[in-house]
């Protein structure tokens, strides 16, 4: 397969993805907003996000006050936030179309059709009908996006670079949520009561509260939470779960200069293959999770550099 | 104007090779058109068959408007036009092979020297260079009008990246969608097939000694206005679809960087201009084509699909001789009519022109896609007297016509269903002896009323084109 192909597809995959857990983070956010609380306490939630995204400067740019309406618009419906949903939806479609042949008719249909709708909406008519309305709408168009890729496409390289992308960003964006609720909620030493509330809601975004009802059969407590998120290897949205999936595709699609990256993204699968809750969080939670974002960071780059990028022209 | 109409005959009676067509049209009920059409422009939009304009935003996509009326060739008059197409490309290609080596037609005098090899088309890179199987125009896209009496001309010959081929077959697609019955009811010729035709003949023009070539398809990139189209075919024969930035040369053999390291690559069908292909020899500022591809070609280790230098042959100071091309090659009376041409740069021919500028249709000798021209009939004042200093200052970079009363069809329009003009542009494909084409081809219409331009990009639309079988 083409280098600038696998990019694309790579790329197309990670921005649906992101697409759709911004849509869960901010669904939550927004749901958390409506249980009775001070505006400080509400407000500083929303700000979680943007600062969750590393987007503090854009923000206030545009915006003097953090509130939900202003980081909802910033986040949502922003053409100049690359990170907003829009954003990630047009990045997706762009990328696709690049390499639309490579992709089955369904799925490019439904990348280009969802784009063209997200397109078509403004603002203020998604906040009219219904915001979360419009999240679920972001969630059934990345299943449905993951769906056709699972049921159509030739599972040849095309589906591991794309199942690469999805994992990676997926990983990355567990981790982040993960690290920062951690700290806001729990904050060191405090070994007080749990909020039910923030805690359930931070295993919605994520699609985990049943699961944790399911796998624990009982009260939500934050190590639980970690453990569940971090280690649980059966729980789509899980770092193990994501790494499996990772190391699995990456040995399928492995050429003579990828040693060093599968022997990297190994390592990590490893960690939280035999790795105990305990032991993490010993470490302190925080810097285990800070030291997991950066080695995803460094694998993605590592197999941009071994696939992606045009290789040195030795024949 | 006396206007041929491709449904009616002149006292208003259905053609026969359209009753069948024109039964269920009446007995049709309006609403379901109306409901079809806007199915069809719903899956068009979904599907992103789209082209971009150039001078528009970049990156804005617009759709090709579809026109649910199909055009109907009985097969008697696709035979004939077959032969004539046939005829046409192979002394089109013996032509390009002939100026790139021994010349023999200039010698004969029949076309002189100076309009050959003068031409900015010519490329004197490729002499000498044996292409294989001497095919240059690999796929050729030949423009065809039908005028007042119901004969066909030809209008122009495009052997550089004639477009169009994919709406050919999206057409057709969408047809059977909407309207199934009609393909149970009529005996249409299939077309689908085409782009194993083509794999076929890239296959079969690979360098020597390689059995099983790997071939890809060249594109500018996805802002290029048939981006759409690269994908398409590309996909349909399973092929990669590259950038130049994906190829590079090594000792003179082309490579695709791939995810697995390099892969050789045979045969490129590109769909980028010469200028473009090669910044070591021509345009130096393009960043769309392959450094060091041209050598790679002269050494006979990649088949370029069309050959570098086609466009001498369509170049339309030359489209006046493929008659005499015809008859010097293949000692055969043309079978399809060339438009009488009158050459601007011949004194007596300009003089005729600029005292007749209002009746005449005048394009630039190396225009396309339906920018740079006059159409005589339809214009202001002041735009001709615009070209009237044009020929004057530079009467060489010309050409005029007689505006031929092109053949219209019923098309559905704002107000209803109403004749608006057409063309057809078949794909022809050649490979060694072998000259080969799906039945039919594009059906492009103008949508504008009276207009007489059918370019995409002029907004004209297109049609299904149906070649009826016996």
């Amino acid at each position: 397969m083409l280098s600038r192909t696998a990019d694309h597809l790579f790329w197309m995959s990670r921005y649906i993805e992101r697409a759709e857990n911004l849509a869960r983070l901010l669904d939550v956010t927004w749901q958390m907003s409506m249980v009775p609380q001070s505006e400080e306490a509400a407000n500083q939630n929303w700000n979680a996000i943007i600062v969750l995204n590393s987007l503090e400067e854009a923000f206030a740019a545009k915006y003097s006050v953090v509130n939900g309406e202003n980081v909802l618009k910033f986040m949502v419906s922003d053409p100049d936030n690359y990170s907003s949903i829009h954003s990630c939806l047009r990045l997706a479609r762009e990328n696709a179309h690049a390499v639309r042949g490579t992709l089955t008719t369904e799925m490019w249909e439904t990348l280009n059709y969802t784009w063209l709708e997200a397109r078509d909406r403004s603002f203020e008519q998604l906040l009219s009908a219904g915001i979360s309305d419009y999240f679920e709408w972001v969630k059934v168009r990345s299943s449905l996006s993951r769906g056709t890729t699972l049921g159509t496409l030739l599972q040849d390289e095309a589906y591991n670079f794309i199942r690469i992308g999805t994992l990676l960003e997926r990983a990355d964006n567990t981790a982040r949520i993960l690290d920062f609720k951690y700290h806001v909620l729990r904050p060191l030493g405090d070994e007080g009561a749990t909020d039910f509330y923030e805690w359930g809601a931070l295993l919605r975004s994520v699609s985990a509260f049943e699961v944790y009802r399911k796998v624990y059969r009982d009260a939500i407590t934050p190590d639980r939470v970690a453990e569940l998120l971090i280690l649980n290897k059966d729980m789509p949205r899980s770092l193990h779960f994501c790494m499996n999936s990772v190391i699995k595709n990456l040995d399928l699609i492995a050429n003579r200069q990828s040693g060093e990256t599968a022997r990297q993204a190994g390592l990590l699968h490893a960690q939280l293959h035999y790795g105990r809750i305990e032991d993490i969080l010993a470490q302190g939670l925080h810097e285990w999770l800070t030291d997991f974002m950066d080695r995803i960071y460094l694998l993605g780059d590592g197999i941009s550099k071994d696939f992606l990028v045009p290789m040195a022209e030795v024949a | 104007m006396n206007f041929y109409n491709e449904m009616y005959d002149a006292n208003g009676g259905v053609r026969a090779h359209y009753k069948g067509y024109e039964d269920w049209l009446k007995a049709t009920p309006p609403e379901r058109i109306e409901r079809k059409r806007a199915e069809a422009d719903l899956a068009f939009h979904r599907v992103g068959i789209t082209f971009a304009v150039y001078g528009e935003e970049a990156g804005k996509e617009r759709l090709i408007p579809f026109d649910i009326i199909p055009r109907v060739i009985p097969s008697t008059e696709w035979k004939a036009l077959q032969s004539g197409l046939r005829q046409r490309v192979k002394a089109l290609n013996m032509f390009l092979w002939d100026v790139y080596h021994d010349q023999e037609i200039l010698k004969a005098g029949i076309i002189p020297a100076e309009q050959v090899l003068n031409n900015a088309q010519y490329r004197p890179v490729m002499k000498g260079v044996d292409v294989p199987g001497g095919i240059y125009a690999h796929i050729t896209g030949v423009d065809i009008v039908r005028a007042g009496e119901g004969e066909f001309y030809v209008l122009e010959d495009n052997l550089r990246v004639p477009s169009g081929v994919s709406y050919m077959l999206e057409d057709r697609k969408m047809m059977m969608r909407l309207f199934p019955e009609l393909f149970a009811k009529h005996k249409v010729a299939p077309v689908q097939h085409y782009p194993d035709m083509l794999l076929e003949k890239l296959r079969a023009v690979a360098p020597q000694g390689v059995s099983n070539p790997t071939v890809v398809v060249l594109t500018p990139g996805a802002y290029n206005s048939a981006y759409f189209e690269h994908t398409f075919l590309a996909q349909q024969m399973g092929v990669e679809l590259v950038e130049g930035r994906d190829l590079f040369v090594k000792d003179e053999v082309v490579y695709m960087r791939t995810t697995q390291g390099p892969q050789r690559v045979d045969v490129i069908y590109r769909r980028l201009d010469d200028d473009f292909m090669d910044p070591t020899v021509f345009r130096e500022d393009s960043s769309l084509g392959v450094p060091g591809i041209i050598r790679a070609y002269q050494a006979g280790n990649v088949t370029l699909a069309n050959a570098v230098g086609t466009g001498v042959a369509d170049d339309k100071s030359i489209y006046p001789y493929v008659p005499e091309m015809i008859r010097f090659y293949l000692g055969e009376e043309p079978k399809l009519n060339n438009v009488p041409t009158y050459m601007c740069r011949k004194p007596d021919d300009l003089a005729y022109v600029l005292d007749h500028l209002p009746e005449l249709v005048v394009k630039e000798v190396h225009g396309a896609g339906g920018y740079g021209m006059l159409v005589g009939p339809a214009s202001t004042k002041e735009q001709i007297e615009h070209f009237r200093k044009l020929l004057i200052d530079k009467p060489d970079g010309y050409i005029a016509q007689p505006t031929l009363a092109l053949s219209n069809c019923p098309t559905f329009v704002e107000e209803g269903i109403a004749p608006r003009h057409l063309d057809l542009r078949p794909f022809v494909l050649s490979s060694g002896e072998c000259v080969n084409m799906v039945p039919g081809g594009l059906t492009r219409v103008a949508l504008t009323k009276g207009s007489l331009v059918v370019n995409s990009s002029q907004g004209g639309g297109t049609k299904d084109t149906w070649v009826l079988e016996d």
